[in-house]
């Protein structure tokens, strides 16, 4: 009784509070009186169900996932391998430590100038996704590995463990917290980079071109379908990206 | 072949804890390594799995040997039970039931499936016994194995240790006496006498 209690408590407390926002937006709307500057809630729900009808609402979101997750992803790996080789020798760790502090104080909008001038347009928010995720699984991941148990690799080493064995129990189990929080922590900011830069960009079939269109032509309600839609899309991702993390960091150290 | 060791000297520091130290270790015999707290007991277990190397001196015939230890901290994978620790050092398809069986030798019977975290000091203890004695080895190196252990359990250890040694050389550190004399140990290294 007290569980169940104690949830729907807890569902009633992410509730209210977002009611209280739409209230506090359909207030502001009616207020300022002009769908053109504020939108009303219920302007932007008949907005995104008239967007969902149409097929590019549909491939624009595709084009945006593909292109911020590829991003993403590269940015585990690289970031992964760059920690792994930093924690191995320490001397590349001194030496990667100013580049990544410069990545991380850079702002968003110079990055996104410069790739202009690099790289085709379609491929800059796959650049910006990967660049913001970069320092952060950088980051997480050097700091896991200096937290690996150095009298279990002892251990292993006197045992003669074999290294896909060490790999897999010794470190990437010991690692996984890190990476779960790595991922927590830039998935959001991947996304938010990644449409500021289609936005700029403008490639086809991406939720940046619909949002610079629906400023193009003033349709403000549209403008703000397409945010929440960012908004849906990366909560959505991020959670399920989380339960998959977590249920593979418990397949990790399972059987041995 | 025996393990020798000759002037074997190591240092932190200012603090020498090994100083020219000099020793035989008889193939297949046990020998006891005693003294107080803080003369090196620990740091010589170190040095002969080759985690620590020495300041100076040499030491002979560990090439090729392979050694297995249960350590002063028992070094357990927590969220792994006391089955799959011991399954962690030992070749895959290795058969579970002759782990089982050493488990219960021990007296951890029932407790093999738990996570080692949720298992008691004495009981992890006799869980890094039975890796050490189930990795194949030559030489057997165990600092303070019975720590933790009632009297009880100690016998029961002891017993295990003798039943399961396979002619192997042991290396045994104790404050214990009676560990040694348990054990068989024909020898007795005092660095308290350094």
């Amino acid at each position: 009784m007290m569980r169940s209690t104690s949830r729907g408590n807890s569902l009633w407390n992410k509730v209210w509070p977002l009611l209280f926002w739409l209230a506090v937006w359909q207030l502001g709307s009616v207020a300022v009186g002009q769908e053109i500057l504020l939108a009303s809630p219920a302007a932007v729900s008949k907005a995104l169900g008239r967007l969902a009808t149409a097929g590019l609402f549909w491939s624009s979101i595709a084009g945006s996932f593909g292109r911020i997750s590829l991003g993403f992803l590269l940015a585990m790996v690289f970031g992964g391998a760059l920690a792994a080789a930093s924690h191995r020798f320490p001397l590349l760790e001194t030496l990667v430590r100013p580049l990544m502090t410069g990545i991380k104080s850079t702002p968003v909008a110079s990055f996104v100038i410069l790739a202009l001038v690099w790289i085709k347009a379609r491929n800059l928010s796959v650049f910006i996704a990967f660049l913001m995720a970069f320092p952060i699984a950088y980051t997480n991941l050097l700091e896991g590995l200096s937290a690996v148990d150095s009298k279990l690799l002892e251990m292993a080493k006197v045992f003669r463990v074999g290294k896909l064995r060490q790999l897999l129990y010794l470190y990437l189990s010991q690692l996984w917290p890190f990476l779960v929080s790595a991922a927590s922590l830039s998935l959001g900011l991947s996304w938010k980079s990644g449409v500021a830069a289609e936005v700029i960009g403008l490639p086809r079939d991406s939720i940046g071109e619909q949002l610079y269109q629906a400023k193009i032509f003033l349709a403000t309600d549209e403008l703000f379908a397409w945010t929440l839609v960012v908004i849906l899309i990366s909560m959505a991702v991020e959670k399920l990206l989380l339960v998959l993390l977590r249920w593979a960091g418990r397949r990790i150290g399972g059987d041995v | 072949m025996d393990i020798l060791l000759t002037d074997l000297s190591k240092s932190f520091g200012e603090k020498t804890v090994l100083s020219h130290l000099s020793a035989r270790f008889p193939q297949g015999e046990c020998t006891g390594v005693m003294g107080p707290s803080g003369r090196g007991k620990t740091t010589l277990f170190q040095i002969l799995l080759g985690l620590t190397p020495p300041d100076s001196g040499k030491i002979e015939g560990l090439d090729g040997l392979r050694c297995s230890a249960v350590f002063q901290e028992e070094r357990l994978l927590e969220g792994l039970s006391a089955l799959e620790n011991v399954a962690f050092v030992l070749p895959r398809g290795f058969s579970r039931e002759i782990i089982g069986e050493h488990l219960l030798a021990l007296g951890l019977g029932g407790s093999e499936s738990l996570p080692v975290r949720e298992l008691s000091g004495g009981m992890r203890r006799r869980v890094s016994l039975a890796r050490a004695v189930l990795s194949p080895s030559d030489l057997l190196l165990l600092d303070e194995p019975f720590q933790g252990l009632d009297e009880a359990t100690r016998q029961k250890a002891i017993k295990y240790l003798l039943d399961h040694r396979a002619g192997r050389t042991l290396l045994l550190i104790t404050h214990n006496p009676a560990d040694c004399q348990g054990l068989g140990c024909q020898q007795l290294l005092d660095l308290g006498a350094q």
